[in-house]
Order: structure tokens, then C-alpha cells, then sequence
């Protein structure tokens, strides 16, 4: 068996693709503040530009509309707390991102999600009706940690019912998705440029013309004064060229689809009672949730770090600490089960040996750890 | 051939630093907050690496060190930060220079508006702060005092040092924004009394898109998060971490560190060298900013009756500048050289040179030459227009 590490965390950053760095390398051979007037200024300002064209074409949005920001992190943040809005709703399976800015002292309760992994909309269309108004509304497009694409269009009808504004963190759809920010509706909507095989440190808000927003960084005139600091030349030219990439690989779901289905065939083979969370909805073709009974996700992690293979337990970010999801508890999961889950999520170069190669491994532990659950069971 | 002579704007990134970027970009892959994983916990160490790098310029702990967007966001969180937490110890009043970077004066000015009092501190013709007039604005409500280390049109270095002692006296935080001091002069956080220090990767060679804030920790500086979120950097920051940018930021904080002083003295050596000849051509120049505490390189001149934009039209093959890049698209006069008395006819006449590490000696002696020749020729042109 190869020792070569295999790669199954793509959800929490994808390896960069190859036109992304060479797009980069390109750029940081250039001189030059794009603000500046002089030529190399002037170079630096049409390597933006052009980037703009095709990440508004990423979301389906107009160049005008996207504003440039460090990451999806910042593109959250401007869109919960720039927006002005009196009440700020967001679901309970939000990235922490969102949920922490949406309610940074607590403020609304998150709206609730079904068993299945979707918001719920009949909850939510009450909260609604009973904020305070201007509300805006967060739902994501795809969830970090089940892959379950959320209803947005049924969230945008109930919403316009009730004039609130509708963003969209789609930092986990783009790529995975098409996404059409103009006909979907959408006022607010944030992108990652890592998420799909870009540079770290690059990301987007889309803002549909017309909704008026304060920025978070303030200072020079960058992003037609929505965003201020000097742009990110280097990683905007390689967002734009994943971008692109990730678009002409929309028909690769297919291939994800099948590589992720098998996976779950075989470990429900090997296990019968493998819990997959999220099975039951809609969801994107790469993610796939998954708890082994009676074996902590930590340990898991661990085990299939030393036999080379990446996954996660939870969402990667509070460096390092394992903590119970958020996302499986909104689900209403059995806190010891939703403990068990791990996520494996693939991407551009993911092939059938990688999954092989975490299948073989994710039996091994189990046939290791049954001791351990007979045990339990005679307990 | 075109030379690059706005060192303030932008600086090129140095082909090392490129280098060092390299391989993050593909053979390791990792989000550095995955330490499950060890391919996380390389990237992890990687950063760790770099934030020594970055400390080991300014005299401070790697602990010490925020990783941000850029200089921009790293003022954001200062002084928002700052004075959000410091309300909550009954401090209300943030004090600054009137010559401040638009990072700095546009929080300010949101500060007044969420009802902060909000000072700002004028500056004479030198550029350089009155410390008397500071100690009288700084009082034992002032939350925070922000001055710039090194100006980005001027170049004037302020004394911190002592800027750091009077705030220290009043228990008020010092911030100094030094995207254009750190790596190119000497900074020391304890000596200076500083606690939070601004910085930018692609002024000092490195990569756009990051930059730090040096957060104090002994005492430790409270502050209120700009970006919240996933809990990365102690809860400061929010957000992914690029590797492959902290990495290039720690390897230009290295190439400084190891380059500084001599490259200093090389640029003081150029800029004497590119003023001499600029005098013996130009006939009437004037230096705006104190001459002699200012950064190595950065040169900002008032040529009377040469209206800067004719000038840099006139040399479109010699990249300088009016003034900051971020506030160029506007056409109106520096608000900088307004604030330290320029009458806006004279702000109108100023460019602002910026030497780097990539100049050369001939590269100067171009330089001199082309502006040498287009100010004749304007000179020419209105003498005719005159008659």
C-alpha cells in the first residue's frame, strides 16, 4: 500500500490548483500598488479587474457587486454587522464566523434545523415575523460539516415576504454548486478563495447594487470605498484563475458523487449501523459525515493521521480542540453519537485509491476498537 | 525602462521571499488550524517560524504577534479594538496625529460617531509631533494615542520613544502604525514604550494581503476582536491563517533583519545623491518634512510652479507619486502636506519619491535627469504661456 499522505479534508482548505499559483507566481513578479496611477499601478488595477469579471461570474453577480476582502471570515463579518440591520438571524449550523457575528454578546437565538440538516423554514418564517425590523437574514449554501445544500430559494421567498435582508454564506457552494446570485435573489452573499483551490487570504462579498452597506475597514478608496487596504493583487489574480478552474470542473460532481457514495456503501457494509448524517437531504457530491460507533472522533482522527490520511472531526477552526458540533447538536444528534463523527471531504484531485486507502483504514479501526463496544454493549 | 521609484506604495516582492512562498503553495497542503492533522500541524510550525521572524524586529514575544489582512486592518483593530475595551475601565478618549494614514483618521472618525472623544493632534511645517502639545491633549481618560513611526508621504520618523513615556505616564495605550518604519529602521517595543504596533507585508518586500498588529501582552493590552469567528490567534482574529503569506512576511522580516542597517545607509547614500543632483538642475526645491529624522529612501519635494501632475505625466517611464497611492484616485491635494501647513498650491507642486531596494545608482542618475529635463521643459512652457 502507498504511504503517500491522502488528502480528505478539502472542506476545511483544498490543495491550491495549479493554474492558481502559476496565476500568483505570475503576480508577484509585477510591481506595483494597484491605486497608485503610474503604470504599475495601472498593470496592477487591470489584474484586478479582469479577476473581478470571473469571480462575479463564480457567483453569478455583476463585476460591480464583488468587493474584495482577506477571506471568508471578513466577508461574513461585513455582511452581518455593515448591513445596519436592527435584527440579525442566522441558523443554528452556521459557520462560527456568522454566528458569532450575528449574536457577539449573545443577542438572537440561532434559528433551528431539522433532523435531515436543513434550516427550518416554518421556525424560521415565525422568528421573522416577529423581529424587529430592518432583519437580515444568514443561511449558508451548503453546510461545512454535513454537505446538506440548504433551501435558499424558499429562505429569499419568506424573507422578501417580510422585507428582510437575505445573505448567503456560499464559501462551501462555490465550486461545489452553481451558483446564480442574480436570479436567486440574494443580497449579500460570501465566497472563499481556499475553499476552492485558491490561495489563502482572499475572499468576496457580493453586494447586489442598491443595498447600502458601511464597511468594516475603513480608510483608502480600495473597493469603491466599501472595503479598504491595498488589494491582495497576488491572491486576487489566483482566486479568479481557481475560480475559473472550479467552474469548468462543475460537471467533476459527478465523478465526487460516485467516489463519495461508494465510500458510504462500503463502511455501511463493514458497518451496518455507521450513522451517515445528512443522507437524507440534498446535499453536495464531496462531503460525506459519518460517525463510527463507539469510537470518539478524536481517536479517529488520530488513527488515520498515522496511517496519512486527513480528515476532521468538527470544523477545523479553534486550533486544534475537538469540541462536539454545533452543527450535529442542531440536528438534534445524540451528543455520544454526534462525538463519533467524523467528516472526509474531497475535491479536484481526489482519486478512487485515496478513498480505498480511508476505507481500508476506517475498517481496520473498527475491527480494532470492537473490543471496546462489546464491552460496552455488555455493560 | 521603466523605474519603479514609489517604494511607499507598494515595494516589489523580494524573488527570496517568493521563493520561501513556493512551496506552501502546493506540496503542502494544510489548514493550519487543523492540528489533528499533520499536515496542519507542519503548517502550524510554519507560521509559528515566521511570527519569530516578525518579533524578533520590533524586540517583542512571537505570542505578541496578530496576524492580519494588512496595515489597514491591523490600525482597524487597534484602535477599535482598543477603545471598545477600554470603556469598559472608563477610558473614552482616542488622540492622534492630524497626519495620520485615512486607515487611521476614518476610524476616528467612526469612533466619534459611536460617541468617542476623539483628538487630533495638529503637527508644524517639520512634520514631527509637539510633545507639549500632545501632553497637554493626553489626559488620564485617553484610551489610546496613535502616531504614525516613519510618515508614508513625508517620511518623517516621530519620536517614539518619548511619545511611548508620555503615554506610559498618563496609563494611556501608544499605538504606532509603522507599515513604513518596521524592517527599514529600528523599533523596540520596550524601549519605545509601545503597546500595539501596526505592519505590512508588501511594504517590506514581502506579499500583499497581511500585515500584523504587536499586541502587548506584559502588561496585557485588552482588545476587542474585529473578526470573530473560529477562535484562531487567541480569539483576536478570526480566520484562516495563509501560510503561504505568513510565511513570506516572516522571511522579508528575516531579509531586513539581516540587511537593515547597511541597506539604510545605501539608501541615505542615494537619496543625498539623488537630492544633490535634483538641486543642481532643478534650481528652486524645496524638502517638505523635517530633513534629517526621516526614513532612508523617502523623499517628498516641493518644486514651485511644476504642478505634480504635469510633472508625472511628463515622466510617464518613472513611476512616482502625489502622495498616498490609496487616496491618488481623488485629484485632490494631500491632505498630509495640507496638515502640516502647506498652502494647497504647494501641495499641488509636491511629489513624493520613494527609493528602494532594487535601485540602483544609475537608476538615480536617470532619475534626476528625466525630472531634470521635464521641469525645464514645464518651466518653458508656462514662462511662453506667460509672455
Amino acid at each position: 500500500m502507498s504511504n503517500l499522505p491522502v488528502y480528505l479534508d478539502y472542506n476545511a482548505t483544498a490543495p491550491l490548483r495549479p493554474a492558481a499559483k502559476a496565476a500568483m507566481v505570475d503576480a508577484f513578479d509585477r510591481i506595483g500598488n494597484p491605486s497608485s496611477v503610474h503604470r504599475f499601478g495601472r498593470d496592477a488595477r487591470r489584474l484586478i479587474e479582469d479577476a473581478r469579471r470571473d469571480v462575479a461570474r463564480l457567483a453569478g453577480a455583476r463585476p460591480e457587486e464583488v468587493v474584495f476582502t482577506s477571506g471568508g471570515t471578513e466577508a461574513n463579518a461585513m455582511a452581518l454587522r455593515c448591513a445596519g440591520c436592527q435584527t440579525v438571524l442566522a441558523s443554528a449550523i452556521e459557520h462560527d464566523s456568522v454566528l458569532q457575528s450575528a449574536a457577539p454578546d449573545g443577542g438572537d437565538a440561532p434559528l433551528p434545523a431539522t433532523a435531515d440538516g436543513e434550516v427550518d423554514l416554518a421556525v424560521l418564517e415565525r422568528r421573522l415575523a416577529n423581529a424587529p425590523a430592518p432583519a437580515l437574514l444568514s443561511v449558508m449554501a451548503v453546510n461545512n460539516e454535513t454537505g446538506v445544500v440548504q433551501p435558499i430559494a424558499d429562505v429569499v421567498a419568506i424573507a422578501r415576504r417580510y422585507g428582510a435582508i437575505v445573505h448567503c454564506d456560499a464559501v462551501q457552494g462555490a465550486g461545489k454548486l452553481p451558483l446564480d446570485f442574480a436570479a436567486s435573489d440574494l443580497d449579500l452573499m460570501s465566497l472563499s478563495a481556499h475553499k476552492l483551490g485558491g490561495p489563502h487570504g482572499v475572499g468576496a462579498l457580493i453586494v447586489r447594487e442598491g443595498v447600502r452597506m458601511a464597511s468594516l475597514l475603513r480608510g483608502g478608496g480600495q473597493e469603491r470605498r466599501r472595503r479598504a487596504g491595498t488589494e491582495n493583487v497576488a491572491g486576487i489574480a489566483g482566486f479568479a484563475a481557481a475560480a475559473r478552474a472550479a467552474m469548468d470542473e462543475l460537471p467533476e460532481a459527478r465523478r465526487l458523487a460516485a467516489l463519495r457514495d461508494r465510500l458510504e456503501a462500503e463502511l455501511r457494509r463493514i458497518c451496518p449501523t455507521a450513522v451517515v448524517y445528512g443522507a437524507n437531504a440534498l446535499r453536495v457530491a464531496n462531503t460525506t459525515c459519518v460517525a463510527m460507533p463507539g469510537v470518539p472522533a478524536e481517536t479517529q482522527v488520530i488513527a488515520f493521521d498515522l496511517a496519512g490520511i486527513a480528515v476532521s472531526a468538527g470544523s477545523a477552526c479553534s486550533s486544534g480542540k475537538v469540541t462536539a458540533s454545533h452543527v450535529l447538536q442542531a440536528m438534534g444528534a445524540a451528543p455520544e453519537q454526534a462525538g463519533q463523527a467524523i467528516r472526509a471531504s474531497l475535491g479536484w484531485a481526489t482519486a478512487p485509491a485515496d478513498v480505498d486507502r480511508f476505507v481500508d483504514a476506517w475498517a481496520q479501526l473498527y475491527r480494532r476498537t470492537a473490543g471496546h463496544r462489546d464491552l460496552a454493549g455488555a455493560a | 525602462m521603466a523605474i519603479y521609484l514609489d517604494h511607499q506604495a507598494s515595494t516589489p516582492t523580494d524573488p527570496r521571499v517568493v521563493d520561501a512562498m513556493l512551496p506552501w503553495f502546493t506540496e503542502r497542503v494544510g489548514n493550519p488550524h487543523a492540528e489533528q492533522h499533520s499536515f496542519g500541524r507542519q503548517a502550524a510550525a510554519a507560521i509559528d517560524h515566521a511570527r519569530q521572524a516578525i518579533a524578533a524586529l520590533i524586540g517583542c514575544h512571537a505570542a505578541e504577534i496578530v496576524l492580519t489582512a494588512g496595515a489597514t486592518e491591523s490600525n482597524a483593530l487597534a484602535l477599535r479594538g482598543a477603545a471598545w475595551a477600554a470603556r469598559q475601565y472608563g477610558r473614552d478618549h482616542v488622540v492622534a496625529l492630524t497626519t495620520e494614514h485615512a486607515s487611521v483618521l476614518k476610524q476616528l472618525e467612526a469612533l466619534a460617531s459611536e460617541g468617542a472623544r476623539v483628538s487630533r493632534v495638529p503637527v508644524g511645517r517639520s512634520g514631527l509631533v509637539d510633545l507639549d502639545r500632545l501632553a497637554e491633549t493626553v489626559d488620564e481618560r485617553t484610551a489610546l494615542v496613535s502616531v504614525m513611526a516613519a510618515h508614508n508621504e513625508i517620511g518623517v520618523i516621530q519620536p517614539l520613544a518619548d511619545i511611548g513615556a508620555l503615554c506610559r505616564a498618563r496609563g494611556a495605550l501608544f499605538h504606532t502604525d509603522a507599515a513604513q518604519a518596521f524592517g527599514k529602521m529600528a523599533l523596540d517595543v520596550d524601549a519605545m514604550a509601545i503597546d500595539l504596533l501596526s505592519l505590512s507585508g508588501h511594504k517590506i518586500y514581502g506579499p500583499m494581503g497581511i500585515g500584523a498588529l504587536y499586541v502587548r501582552r506584559k502588561p496585557a493590552v485588552r482588545l476587542t476582536p474585529l473578526l470573530v469567528g473560529g477562535g484562531q490567534q487567541r480569539g483576536l482574529r478570526a480566520g484562516t491563517v495563509p501560510t503561504p503569506l505568513a510565511v513570506g512576511l516572516g522571511e522579508a522580516a528575516a531579509i531586513a533583519a539581516a540587511e537593515r542597517e547597511a541597506e539604510a545607509r545605501r539608501l541615505a547614500g542615494l537619496t543625498d545623491r539623488l537630492l544633490a543632483r535634483l538641486r543642481r538642475q532643478l534650481g528652486a526645491l524645496y524638502v517638505n518634512g523635517d530633513m534629517d529624522r526621516r526614513l532612508p529612501g523617502s523623499l517628498n519635494l516641493l518644486i514651485p510652479g511644476v504642478p505634480a501632475e504635469d510633472l508625472m505625466e511628463a515622466v510617464p517611464d518613472l513611476a512616482i507619486s502625489t502622495g498616498a497611492a490609496c487616496q491618488s484616485a481623488d485629484g485632490r491635494p494631500s491632505a498630509a502636506l495640507l496638515a502640516i501647513g502647506l498652502r494647497p498650491a504647494e501641495a499641488d507642486c509636491s511629489i513624493r519619491i520613494g527609493l528602494g531596494r532594487f535601485t540602483t545608482v544609475a537608476d538615480v542618475d536617470t532619475a534626476a535627469r528625466r525630472l531634470g529635463d521635464a521641469v525645464a521643459v514645464l518651466i518653458e512652457d508656462e514662462r511662453r504661456a506667460a509672455e
